[in-house]
C-alpha cells in the first residue's frame, strides 16, 4: 500500500472511531478505548509519513469518487504535505498517549472523545487535500470539531464566550481561504490544486489572493491583529486538545499559507514580504508582552502560540523575499528556519500544554496565584516543564535557540537585498526578534518559577501529587525531543531538504558533511554552532566543578529556614507573585502596548483602612477594531431586524425586487 | 596531530587563565575604588582568600528550596566558563572556538541568567522574587542590545564568529568606521548592565531597594555563594576580553602563531585587563548609582545605538 492509501485510510479510521466514541458514550472504558485507538492510529500515521519523507519518494495522487458529483476528491503527497502530516500524527501521537491519563479526570467525556478523533482526522486530511473544495471540507471539519470541544465545559460562561468568538473568526478565516482559491481558480473554476500551479494569475489577483490567504490562514495560526480569539479558545479546551489547537493546529495553518503562496500562487514577488514581515514582527510582540502579563497559566502558553507564530512567519517573509530575488541559497535557510521553528514549536508547546494540564490535575488551578513550590510536589512534571521553558526560549543547548539562530543567520543576508525597503526591513527583524526572544525568556522564568519553584500560595499547591505514568511518558517523550532536536541540528536540517527544495526551488548545504555534526548554514567560516559540544562542555565543566568542589572543600549541608535579610516570613503570601513579577516589564513597556495605568492611593498616617493598588490594562487590539466592528454589527442588526415582521405582501415584493435586482446584474455582466 | 595537541593544550590554558585571573581583576577594580576614595583597601588577592573561605564553609540550604536551588549554581557557573572559555583572550582560532558563534556565547550568558533568575525564585522570600524580576527586566533590553551589536561586528566581519571577527579587526583592513563607535558604546552600556556595575547595580551593596544581583544570591551561603562569585568575576573577565578582543585587537596573537607571538600575546593581554580594571574603578567611583527606573533609558539607548549602527552597515554595503 502507499503511503498516500495509509494515511487516508488513517483519516477514515479516525472518522469511523468519532462514530463509535458516540456509540460507546457513557461506557466506562470508552475513554481508553478512544485514545488508545487514536494513538494506534496516529502512531500509523506518522511512520507512513516520515517513511514517505526520509525515503523521498516521489509525489502520489489519489482521485476517490466521493465529494461534488464528476469531480471527484483529489489527494496528493508530497514533500511539504508529509512534512505537516508527520508533524500533525506526533503531536496527535503525543496528545493521544498523554489523554489515556488526563482523559480521565473528564467530568463529562462523551462531550470530548467523539470531536477529539474527528479534529485529528480534520488535521489529518488537510495537508492531503490536493483541490479547493476538498482542502476546504477538510479545513472546515477540522474548525468545527475543534470548535465542540473548546464548548466541551460550556456552562462556564467564559468558554462559552470564547467559543462565540472564535466560531466567528473560523467562519470568517474559511471565507477569506474560499474566496482566494476562487481567484485562484478564475473564472474556468479550475479548482484542484494542479491547475491553479499551472496557470500564473495576473498581478492584481495575486495580491489580493496572497491577501486573503494571509486573512484565512493567519487567522487560524493566530497573526495579528486576527489572533484575538486564540487566547481565548486554546485555554478553555481540555489541556491535551489545547495542546493540539497550539502545537498542531496552528502548523496546519502554516501548511495552508505556505502552500498557496510558495506553491500555487506561482512566481513571488518581493513586495509580498513586506506585510508578512511586518505583521509577523508585530504578532511577536505582542504576542510575548500579552504572555508577560496573563496570569492563568494555559493563556500564558495560548499568548506564546501567538509570539511563536509570528517568529515563523518572519521566516517565511524572509524566505518569500529572498526567492523573490532570486537568492536561493538565502531563502532555503530562511525557509528551513521557518519549518524547524514551527517543528520545534510543536514540540515544546505540546509538552508545556502537558505540563499545565498535570499541574490543573493535581491543584485543580490555572491561576498562577494560587500555585508555588510544585517542584517539590511533582519532581518530574516539574523537570520536564523546566526542558520545555528552557527550550521555548531559544537558550541553547536545546532546540528553540537552533532555529532561531538560523532565522538570525538569515537575516545577516539582509544587505543582499536590492531594494531599499527590505534592506531597512531586515535589521528591524533582527531587533524584533532578539527582543522577543529576550521578552519570551523573562516570560518563562515567569511562567515556571512562580508555579514550581518558591512556597505554596494556597492549600491546593501545597497538597499537589505527582500525576499518572501515561501523562508522564507522554511529557518525557517530548522533553527527549526537544532536547534531540537542539543536539542533532544537522540530521533535522538535512530531513528538511526535500521541502525547502519543493517551496524555494534550492536548499541548504549538506549538514552531514559539516565535520563533528556542527551545523553551519553559508560556511563554517561565517557561522557556526554545535549545540551537543555546548552540552557536552557544560557538562564537563559542572562535573569538574562538583568534583572539586567536594574534594578540596567543605562537603557539609545544613537546612534552615530561609535569610531573606533577617526578616522572619511565616507568610507565603509575601512572596513574588506573576503580577510582581511582570511590574517592571509593565512599567518599561506596558505604557504604549496595553495602555497600562496604575494608581495608587495610600492612607494618611492615623488612617485604619488598607492602601490600594489599582492597575488598568487595555488590549487596544480589542478596543480599536473589535469593539467596533462588533458594535457597528449589533447596530445593523437591530436596523435589519424590522424585516422579520413583514406581511405576505411585503415579502413578495422585496422577492420580485431582488429578482430583478439579478436580472440587471445578470444584463450589464454580458 | 601535534598541532592539535598544541591547539588542546592552549585552550586547556586559556579556560585556566581565565579562572585564575578573573578574582584578581575584580580584586584590582575594589583596589582602585578603595584608593581613590582614600582609603587604603584590601590587598588585590582578597577575593582568593573571601573564595578559599567560603567554600570551606557548610551550606546552609532554606527548608522550602528544590533541587535546582543545589545545582543552579553549578550550571550558572559551568555555562559562565564555557562562555568565557570560547572569547579569544591572548590568541584567536581557539580549537573549540567553531562551536559556538558570538550569538550562541550571548544565549549561552543568557542560559546562564535563566538559571539566576529561577534560583532567585526558588526560595520563595520577596527579595529572591525582586531580584529575579529586576534582572528579567534589564535583560529584555540589554540582549537585543547585545544582538544587535553582533550584527554590526558580523556585517564588518564578514562573520558571527568571534574569532574570525578579531582576527579581521587586527588587520589593517578596518579603519574608522561610525557603526564602530556607536557599537562600542553600545556594548560597553551592556557590559556594565551585565556585570552588575555601578550605575545599573552596585556589586557592594545589601540595600534592598537598590540590590539586585545580591538579591538573588541572597540565599545562598558557603561553596554556592563561591561558585556566584566566581561566576560573577568570569563574567566580568569575559567581557573585557570581549571588548579587548574586537575594539582593541593589538597584539592578539592570530590563528597558527608561534608560541612566542602566543606568550606575548598573554602579556598584551594582561596590560588590558588592568587598564580595564583601573578605568572601571574610575568610571565607578565618578558616577552616582541610578534609580532602578532609569536604567530601561541607559539601556534602551544602548539598543538604538546598536540598532542604528547596524541599520547604517545594512544600508551602506551590498555584503562581501
Amino acid at each position: 500500500m502507499t503511503s498516500l492509501g495509509c494515511l487516508l485510510g488513517v483519516d477514515a479510521a479516525l472518522l469511523v472511531l468519532s462514530l463509535v466514541a458516540m456509540a460507546l458514550s457513557g461506557r466506562r472504558y470508552a475513554s481508553a478505548f478512544v485514545y488508545g485507538a487514536a494513538l494506534a492510529l496516529s502512531l500509523v500515521g506518522l511512520v507512513a509519513a516520515a517513511w514517505y519523507f526520509l525515503t523521498r519518494q516521489t509525489p502520489q495522487d489519489l482521485v476517490l469518487p466521493i465529494g461534488l458529483p464528476w469531480i471527484g476528491a483529489h489527494f496528493r503527497l508530497d514533500a511539504l504535505s508529509a512534512f505537516f502530516l508527520g508533524v500533525v500524527h506526533l503531536g496527535a501521537t503525543a496528545a493521544s498517549l498523554y489523554a489515556l491519563g488526563y482523559g480521565r479526570h473528564e467530568p463529562d467525556p462523551e462531550r470530548v472523545l467523539p470531536f477529539y478523533a474527528a479534529f485529528l482526522a480534520g488535521m489529518g486530511l488537510v495537508p492531503l487535500a490536493d483541490d479547493a473544495y476538498t482542502f476546504l471540507l477538510a479545513w472546515e471539519s477540522m474548525s468545527l470539531a475543534s470548535w465542540a470541544l473548546v464548548m466541551s465545559h460550556h456552562r462556564d460562561p467564559e468558554n462559552a464566550r470564547a467559543g462565540f468568538v472564535y466560531i466567528l473568526m473560523a467562519s470568517f478565516g474559511t471565507f477569506a481561504l474560499l474566496l482566494a482559491f476562487g481567484l485562484l481558480a478564475g473564472a474556468d473554476g479550475a479548482y484542484t490544486f494542479a491547475a491553479m500551479r499551472a496557470t500564473a494569475p495576473s498581478t492584481g489577483i495575486a495580491a489580493l489572493a496572497l491577501a486573503l490567504a494571509l486573512i484565512g490562514a493567519g487567522s487560524k495560526a493566530g497573526l495579528a491583529p486576527l489572533h484575538v480569539w486564540l487566547p481565548l479558545a486554546h485555554p478553555a479546551a481540555p489541556s491535551h486538545v489545547s495542546a493540539l489547537m497550539s502545537g498542531v493546529m496552528t502548523k496546519v495553518a502554516i501548511y495552508a499559507f505556505i502552500r498557496i503562496v510558495f506553491d500555487l500562487i506561482g512566481p513571488a514577488d518581493w513586495r509580498w514580504s513586506v506585510p508578512i514581515l511586518i505583521l509577523g514582527a508585530a504578532t511577536g510582540l505582542i504576542g510575548v508582552l500579552h504572555a508577560l502579563m496573563e496570569v492563568d497559566l494555559k493563556r500564558v502558553l495560548a499568548y506564546s502560540t501567538v509570539e511563536n507564530i509570528g517568529l515563523v512567519f518572519i521566516g517565511l517573509g524572509l524566505a518569500l523575499a529572498f526567492k523573490a530575488d532570486g537568492m536561493g541559497g538565502a531563502a532555503a535557510l530562511a525557509m528551513t528556519a521557518a519549518l524547524l521553528h514551527a517543528l520545534n514549536h510543536t514540540l515544546f508547546k505540546s509538552l508545556l500544554f502537558f505540563g499545565a494540564g498535570a499541574v490543573l490535575t493535581a491543584t485543580g488551578a490555572r491561576d498562577m496565584g494560587r500555585l508555588g513550590g510544585l517542584l517539590n510536589k511533582m519532581p518530574l512534571t516539574g523537570l520536564f516543564m523546566l526542558i520545555g521553558c528552557f527550550a521555548i526560549s531559544a537558550l541553547p543547548p536545546l532546540n528553540g535557540f537552533v532555529s532561531e539562530w538560523l532565522i538570525l543567520q538569515a537575516v545577516l543576508l539582509g544587505p543582499l537585498f536590492p531594494q531599499w525597503t527590505l534592506k531597512l526591513l531586515a535589521p528591524t527583524m533582527g531587533a524584533a526578534i532578539a527582543l522577543v526572544a529576550a521578552l519570551a525568556a523573562a516570560c518563562f522564568v515567569r511562567a515556571y518559577g512562580v508555579p514550581f519553584l518558591g512556597r505554596p500560595r494556597g492549600p491546593e499547591a501545597a497538597e499537589a501529587k505527582e500525576v499518572d505514568r501515561f501523562s508522564l511518558t507522554a511529557m518525557g517523550g517530548l522533553a527527549t525531543l526537544c532536547a534531540l532536536a537542539g543536539l542533532f541540528p544537522g540530521v533535522m536540517i538535512d530531513a528538511l531538504k526535500p521541502v525547502v527544495q519543493l517551496t524555494v526551488g534550492m536548499a541548504m548545504p549538506l549538514q552531514s558533511k559539516v565535520p563533528w555534526l556542527s551545523i553551519a548554514p553559508i560556511a563554517e567560516a561565517r557561522s557556526s554552532y554545535n549545540g551537543l559540544l555546548v552540552l557536552l562542555f557544560i557538562v564537563i565543566a559542572a562535573t569538574l566543578t562538583s568534583f572539586i568542589i567536594h574534594r578540596v572543600a567543605s562537603n557539609a549541608l545544613r537546612r534552615a529556614p530561609a535569610w531573606d535579610c533577617g526578616f522572619p516570613e511565616p507568610s507565603s503570601a509575601t512572596q513574588y507573585t506573576a503580577e510582581s513579577f511582570s511590574q517592571p516589564i509593565r512599567r518599561v513597556f506596558g505604557g504604549f502596548v496595553f495602555a497600562a495605568r496604575e494608581s495608587v492611593d495610600i492612607p494618611r498616617p492615623g488612617q485604619l483602612r488598607p492602601a490600594h493598588l489599582r492597575l488598568v490594562m487595555r488590549d487596544l487590539i480589542w478596543d480599536s477594531l473589535y469593539a467596533p466592528i462588533g458594535l457597528y454589527v449589533g447596530m445593523i442588526a437591530t436596523r435589519l431586524n424590522g424585516l422579520q415582521f413583514l406581511t405576505i405582501r411585503q415579502y413578495l415584493s422585496v422577492v420580485f425586487g431582488a429578482l430583478v435586482l439579478l436580472l440587471l446584474v445578470l444584463a450589464a455582466g454580458a | 596531530m601535534f598541532d592539535l595537541f598544541v591547539d588542546l593544550v592552549f585552550q586547556l590554558v586559556q579556560m585556566i587563565l581565565v579562572i585564575a585571573i578573573a578574582p584578581l581583576l575584580t580584586g584590582l577594580v575594589r583596589k582602585v575604588k578603595a584608593r581613590l576614595l582614600r582609603r587604603r583597601g584590601a590587598p588585590i588577592w582578597q577575593p582568593y582568600l573571601d573564595l578559599h573561605r567560603l567554600s570551606r564553609k557548610e551550606a546552609i540550604v532554606a527548608d522550602s528550596a528544590t533541587w535546582l536551588f543545589r545545582v543552579a549554581p553549578y550550571l550558572i557557573f559551568a555555562s559562565t566558563w564555557v562562555a568565557a572559555a570560547l572569547v579569544p583572550t591572548f590568541a584567536t582560532g581557539l580549537l573549540f572556538s567553531w562551536a559556538a558563534d558570538l550569538i550562541a556565547i550571548v544565549a549561552l550568558l543568557g542560559a546562564g541568567r535563566f538559571f539566576l533568575a529561577l534560583a532567585g525564585m526558588d526560595v520563595g522570600t520577596s527579595f529572591g522574587g525582586l531580584g529575579a524580576s529586576r534582572e528579567a527586566m534589564f535583560a529584555t533590553l540589554a540582549e537585543p542590545a547585545m544582538i544587535t551589536i553582533v550584527f554590526s561586528l558580523a556585517l564588518i566581519a564578514g562573520s558571527t564568529q568571534l574569532s574570525t571577527v578579531a582576527a579581521f579587526m587586527a588587520s589593517s583592513a578596518v579603519g574608522l568606521r561610525v557603526t564602530l563607535g556607536m557599537s562600542l558604546i553600545a556594548l560597553l552600556i551592556v557590559a556594565v548592565a551585565e556585570n552588575g556595575r555601578v550605575p545599573v547595580d552596585n556589586p557592594a551593596t545589601h540595600l534592598e531597594l537598590t540590590m539586585v544581583h545580591e538579591a538573588m544570591i541572597l540565599e545562598y551561603s558557603g561553596r554556592h555563594l563561591a561558585l556566584f562569585e566566581l561566576a560573577a568575576m568570569l563574567k566580568l573577565v569575559l567581557y573585557v576580553s570581549l571588548i579587548a578582543c574586537v575594539f582593541a585587537p593589538w597584539g592578539l596573537a592570530i590563528e597558527n602563531a608561534s608560541i612566542v607571538a602566543r606568550l606575548i600575546g598573554g602579556l598584551f593581554y594582561l596590560v588590558k585587563l588592568a587598564v580595564a580594571g583601573v578605568a572601571l574603578g574610575v568610571f565607578e567611583t565618578s558616577i552616582a548609582k541610578m534609580r532602578v527606573f532609569r536604567v530601561p533609558d541607559f539601556l534602551g539607548a544602548a539598543l538604538m545605538l546598536g540598532f542604528l549602527g547596524a541599520m547604517l552597515l545594512f544600508v551602506s554595503r551590498s555584503l562581501k
